[in-house]
This record gives structure tokens, sequence and C-alpha cells, in this order.
């Protein structure tokens, strides 16, 4: 079992042709992840990925010809918008956007609008996906993760790739790797990747990744401490980043004093997290809790 | 980005808020010949992108011409939270017999703008809401069917405002939140927004942050940019395309990825050294970018130390040694040098960098890393 994606992902790949769309897909095809169909306005009838995927001028038409359930877009921030809400259109049930830089106002309508169509949105600005041994949905090292009982949940990118690297060494393997994104509005939250995790049978245990910015770990906290029955290792990005100032990501940062990693540490721990003090420390701790 | 009063001042002018605009100065000789013209009394406002400039001292009420000049004078010879005051804003004094506060933010947990209003106005709102909370008034709008005019009223109420000035704050709202939509802006703020004698509402203060993601279709927005705001290396890197940050201190740090910078920061605070910037250079670690970075760290002349902090994943750490090698080949850095490459290949890109010839010191632990950096910025 796995969370979100799996070997019955059929992935559309919306910006097949861009520099970053094909070269990612390739990595996709590789990692053996069904990729069906390509999305990029006006070269529908082409192939892209040396032929091995079809390209489609709309997501419909590429839905209605492949079955895709799945959606991946790496078009430029300017058109993510519409990419998003042309695959929640098209009827698919998860739509993944790696794009980053898109306008939070435009993100709030998106957001809405998808909330109203309950499209599951991960993302944007995030890593994708990676459920080891079935599917790679996004721009994840495929090679570093094994299966195994972890769910790993995260708003950073190559903070999260260390730490699966650093459980994969130990031979501890992951169920599915969730790079929500660093953006101030995403799709999808850590409350709503725990609750998947908890309802997984095969998650034993699960890795939190957070970061300065927003209150999302207050809430995950809160519902660690209401709802889950399975152990959760976290640690907070951000201990000395100075007030005001925004950390690389556009979610990251501390306003009018709030969305410290202070606060989010003590939220944590008083919901009976283990929060580590460095990342180094994860994949122990991770190996503790599962031998509890 | 932020805009200073005097740009967020004529936005909202444009969408219909009652601003008091005034003029803006560059030297105490142009503040006078000002005040002349309005006729006093004047305020004179420091033009600096932090808060708090009343508390500091940059904003002051003239009652002469010849007084407006000394004020200038002494304002524009301030620093206010590190920021040299250059310019002035220069308005008719307005009669006051209220202060009230009125914004805009986004409420990242709701994913929708909340619209707050306060009848504490001229204190920051986040000192209000841990004095009295209570004060606060706040009305979360969605994007669909925007503000509605019951929203409004539910504010102007909340904080007590007589009724003929209800339709005045509605218009107001109205347009705060228009031009917070359609400049893309991530704050849009009135405060004080001010009860005159006349009993009209007048803007008397304002400020706009608006989001760098939406700038892109915003040229005459983008425009606005005071130089000033950021240090120049920040200018450079943000010409470049880097997300850096300046810090303090004097370990120069190089990491692939915002989250691993942060902790990067961190784990170096955490045995004792000072991080001299946040650095991400995105992913790939492509060659010409880290040469930008690392440019960029050496400029500063407080860094004593510099951390390589990579991971490498798709692209493999040989190729990142590679790619470093090159690096220090053009750039030819004088400083010792800690290097942490961890992924793919690891060992293969320790090797590499370990037998180029350059005083590099390699770690394959993050806290290994940070100590030996800690310990070479202090020259041991």
């Amino acid at each position: 079992m796995a969370i979100l994606v799996d070997k019955n992902t059929r992935l559309v790949v919306q910006g097949v042709t861009g520099r970053e769309g094909e070269f990612h897909t390739r990595q996709t095809l590789e990692y053996g992840t069904q990729v069906v169909a390509g999305v990029t306005p006006g070269k529908g009838g082409q192939f892209a990925c040396d032929g091995r995927v079809p390209v489609f001028d709309t997501v419909r038409e590429a839905v209605e010809a492949t079955g895709a359930n799945t959606s991946v877009i790496y078009v430029p921030a300017p058109f993510a918008p519409d990419a998003i809400i042309e695959a929640a259109d098209a009827g698919l049930g998860l739509v993944v956007c790696i794009t980053e830089g898109i306008p939070v106002n435009e993100m709030i309508r998106v957001k809405a609008y998808l909330d109203m169509k309950r499209v599951r949105l991960i993302g944007p600005n995030c890593p994708g996906l990676l459920t080891p041994g079935q599917a790679k949905v996004g721009i994840m090292p495929g090679h570093i993760a094994m299966p195994g009982p972890v769910g790993v949940v995260s708003r950073s990118g190559t903070l999260t790739y260390e730490v699966v690297y650093a459980l994969t060494a130990l031979g501890i393997g992951q169920t599915t790797c969730v790079g929500i994104g660093g953006d101030p509005i995403i799709g999808t939250r850590f409350v709503d990747v725990l609750a998947l995790f908890e309802a997984d049978p095969e998650t034993k245990a699960v890795v939190l990744i957070g970061e300065i910015g927003g209150n999302d770990e207050e809430v995950a906290a809160r519902f660690i401490a209401e709802r889950m029955t399975k152990p959760v290792v976290a640690f907070i990005a951000g201990r000395t980043a100075p007030p005001g100032k925004r950390m690389g990501h556009a979610g990251a940062i501390i306003e009018g004093g709030t969305g410290t990693a202070a606060e989010k540490i003590a939220a944590l721990e008083a919901a009976g997290v283990r929060v580590a003090e460095h990342p180094e420390q994860i994949a122990r701790m991770v190996a503790e809790a599962i031998h509890e | 980005m932020k805009l200073h009063e005097y740009q967020s001042k004529r936005i909202f002018a444009q969408y219909g808020i009652p601003v008091q605009e005034g003029e803006v100065a560059t030297t105490p000789q142009e503040v006078r010949a000002l005040a002349e013209q309005m006729g006093c009394p004047v305020v004179v406002k420091a033009q600096v992108l932090v808060g708090g400039r009343g508390k500091a001292g940059g904003i002051k009420l003239a009652q002469t011409p010849q007084q407006a000049e000394e004020i200038a004078t002494r304002i524009l010879s301030m620093q206010i939270k590190g920021l040299p005051v250059r310019k002035v804003l220069v308005a008719r004094a307005a009669d006051i017999q209220q202060e009230i506060y009125l914004g805009i933010v986004v409420d990242r947990a709701a994913a929708r703008p909340v619209m707050m209003a306060s009848s504490e106005g001229g204190v920051e709102i986040e000192e209000v809401a841990r004095t009295h909370p209570e004060a606060i008034k706040k009305v979360h709008i969605d994007p669909f069917v925007g503000l509605r005019a019951y929203q409004t009223l539910w504010l102007a109420k909340g904080i007590g405002l007589p009724p003929s000035l209800h339709r005045d704050f509605g218009r107001i709202a109205q347009g705060l939140y228009r031009s917070f939509v359609e400049c893309d802006a991530s704050l849009a703020e009135i405060n004080p927004l001010v009860i005159t004698s006349e009993g009209t509402l007048l803007a008397l203060d304002a400020k706009i942050v608006l989001d760098d993601n939406g700038l892109f279709r915003h040229p005459d927005l983008a425009a606005m940019r005071d130089i000033d705001e950021e240090t120049p290396s920040e200018r450079a890197a943000r010409e470049a395309g880097l997300s850096f940050v300046q810090l303090d201190g004097d370990i120069g740090c190089m990491v692939n990825g915002a989250g691993l910078a942060m902790a990067t920061m961190d784990i170096i605070q955490h045995f004792g050294g000072m991080p001299a910037n946040f650095l991400d250079i995105g992913g790939g670690a492509r060659a010409e970018r880290v040469a930008t970075a690392l440019r960029l760290i050496l400029a500063d002349p407080r860094v004593k130390a510099v951390l390589f902090n990579i991971f490498g994943g798709i692209t493999r750490c040989d190729e990142v040694a590679r790619g470093i090698i090159s690096v220090l080949d053009e750039v030819r850095p004088n400083l010792p040098i800690v290097a942490r490459l961890v992924g793919t290949n690891e060992a293969e890109g320790r090797q590499i960098l370990e037998s180029s010839g350059y005083r590099i010191i390699t770690a394959t632990t993050l806290a290994e890393a940070a100590q030996k950096a800690v310990a070479a910025a202090r020259g041991a």
C-alpha cells in the first residue's frame, strides 16, 4: 500500500515538451511510472521523450485517449494556474504542481476552485511524490528511496531527500514521500497527508519536515495529539531565521512575530512528537520509534 | 517587495481612497519651499522601508517653514533601523479626531484574504493583537464573490464608527481590496485611517507589500523598487535569480534547497558559529550559478570561511564536485572551504574535491561540516 500515487497511477505531464518537463519525464519513465500522455497546447499529435509519450493539445483529450488519472505540471508560473484548473476540469482526481512562482492571489482563486470541485492538488512549488518501487510523480530522485514502513511529508525539497537518503542508508524504507510545497497557499497541507498516513495500513511511522512561516505545523500538532496512533518524528528548519525575511520559499517567513520555529517545535512536542534538533538525528529517531 | 508610503498613497488615491498625499523631497531646502507653498503646519515623514518610523523620530510636525527645514535636516541625516533616510514626504498636517486601522493580508490557514479593522489606529496591528485582540474585527473575503457591502458595514459597526461614516468607510474598504487584488499585493494597510475634525475619513499613512511572485505581470510596480531596500549583495543575488539573505556572521553558506539552507544555518549556530548568509542556489547546482553565488559570498569582507552543503540527487555528487572545482579555478578564493556533498556518488565527489589541490576540508555529516566550518572561521 501507499498513499496518493502507486503502480496504478496513469500520469499525464503538462508541459512535457519544455526543458524541465521533458528532463523529468525521462527520469519518471526510467523509474517505471506509467506516463501515458503529455500536454502542450499547439503540439498535439507529436511525441515526446523519443516517441515514448504521445502529446495532446488539451488535458481533456489526453484523458479521453489514455485514461490518465493523475497530472503533474511543469509549465511556467504565468500559465500554471490555467494548467491546474484545466486538469481539475478534465476530471483528474490528483493534480501535482511542481511550478514555483505562482502569485499568491492567483493561488487563492485556484484553491477555492479546486476545493469546490473536490480535486486534490499537491503543491505548487513542490518536488512531488514518490512511492518507492511503484511511482515517481515529480522531481524527487528515485534511487535514494526504497520501499518500507515510513511515510514522509515535507514542505521542503533537498532537505527531504537528505532525510530519505539517511533512512534508506539505515535500511528503513518508505511507503510514500510527499513534498507539499513551500508556498503560503498550497493545495494539500500536513494534516491532510497525516490523515492519509494514519489510514494507510503499511505506514508504521511518519516523518514531518516543516519550516518557519504560517501555522500548518501547529495545526498538524493538534491533529497528531487528537487523532494519530502512529509515532511521528519531526524537524523544523529555520530556528535561526531572522524575522521579516523570506527564506527562499515564498511561505518561509516570520511575519508579525508568528510562524517561528520555536512555536512550532513547542506545539509538536506538546503533542508528543519527537522533534529532532538537526536533520541527521531524524533517521535514528525513526528507527527507535519503529522498534518501540 | 515593499513600497514606500508615498508610492502606496499614490496607488490608494487611484482607487478612490482619500489620502493625505503630500510631496516628496530629498533636501531641507525643498522641504522648506514645500512648507511655504502648502502652508503650515506640515508634517515631515521619513521615507524608509521599515516600521516604527514615528518612534525612531522620523515623523515630526513643523509649525513654520523654518522649523520644517530644521526638522528635515535632522531626519535626512538619520538612520532608522540601519537604513539611511534619503527622502521625506511633506504634507499638510491633518486635524485628527480619532485614529483607526484598516488592512488586508493573506490568511494562509483560511487560504483567503482577510480584511481587518480596529478602533486602535496608529499602533502596529500585531501590538493590538497581543494586547487587546477583541478590538480587531475581521472578515474573510471569498475570491469569487469579493468583498460585500454587509461585510464592510459589519466592520464599521464593529469598530464603533458613527453611522454617518459607514458609506465612506465602505468605499475605502472596497478601494483597498481592489488595490490589493489588482496590484498582486500580499499586504495593503492604512494605519492610521483618521476621522478629521471636519468629520471625514482620511488615510494618513499607507503601506503596500507586493507579492514578489506577482511582479512579472506588473512592470509598472516592479519599476518602483527602491534599491536602497536591499544590500548590494541581495540586489546582485536577485538579479542573478538566487535566493539570498544577508546575515551578520562570518561563515558563508552555499546550499541547494531552501529547507536545507535553513537547516544549515541552524546547525552552524547550534555549534557556536554564525552564518554570514542564507543562500539557496537551487536544483542541479549548475557551475555558472555556483560561481555567481561564490562571488557574492566572497564580496562580504566579514566572511572567514565558506561551507558548501549540497545534496546530489538527480545531479550526482561527482558532477557537483567537478562543478565546484571549475568554479574555484575561476574565482580562486583565498579562504578555507568546507565541503559536504551528500547523496548519489558522494564518495567519488569527496575524492574529486580532496585531490583537487585546493584547501578543501571535506566532511561526511552535516554536524561534522558545521563544526569544521566553525573551527575554520575561528582560524583554528
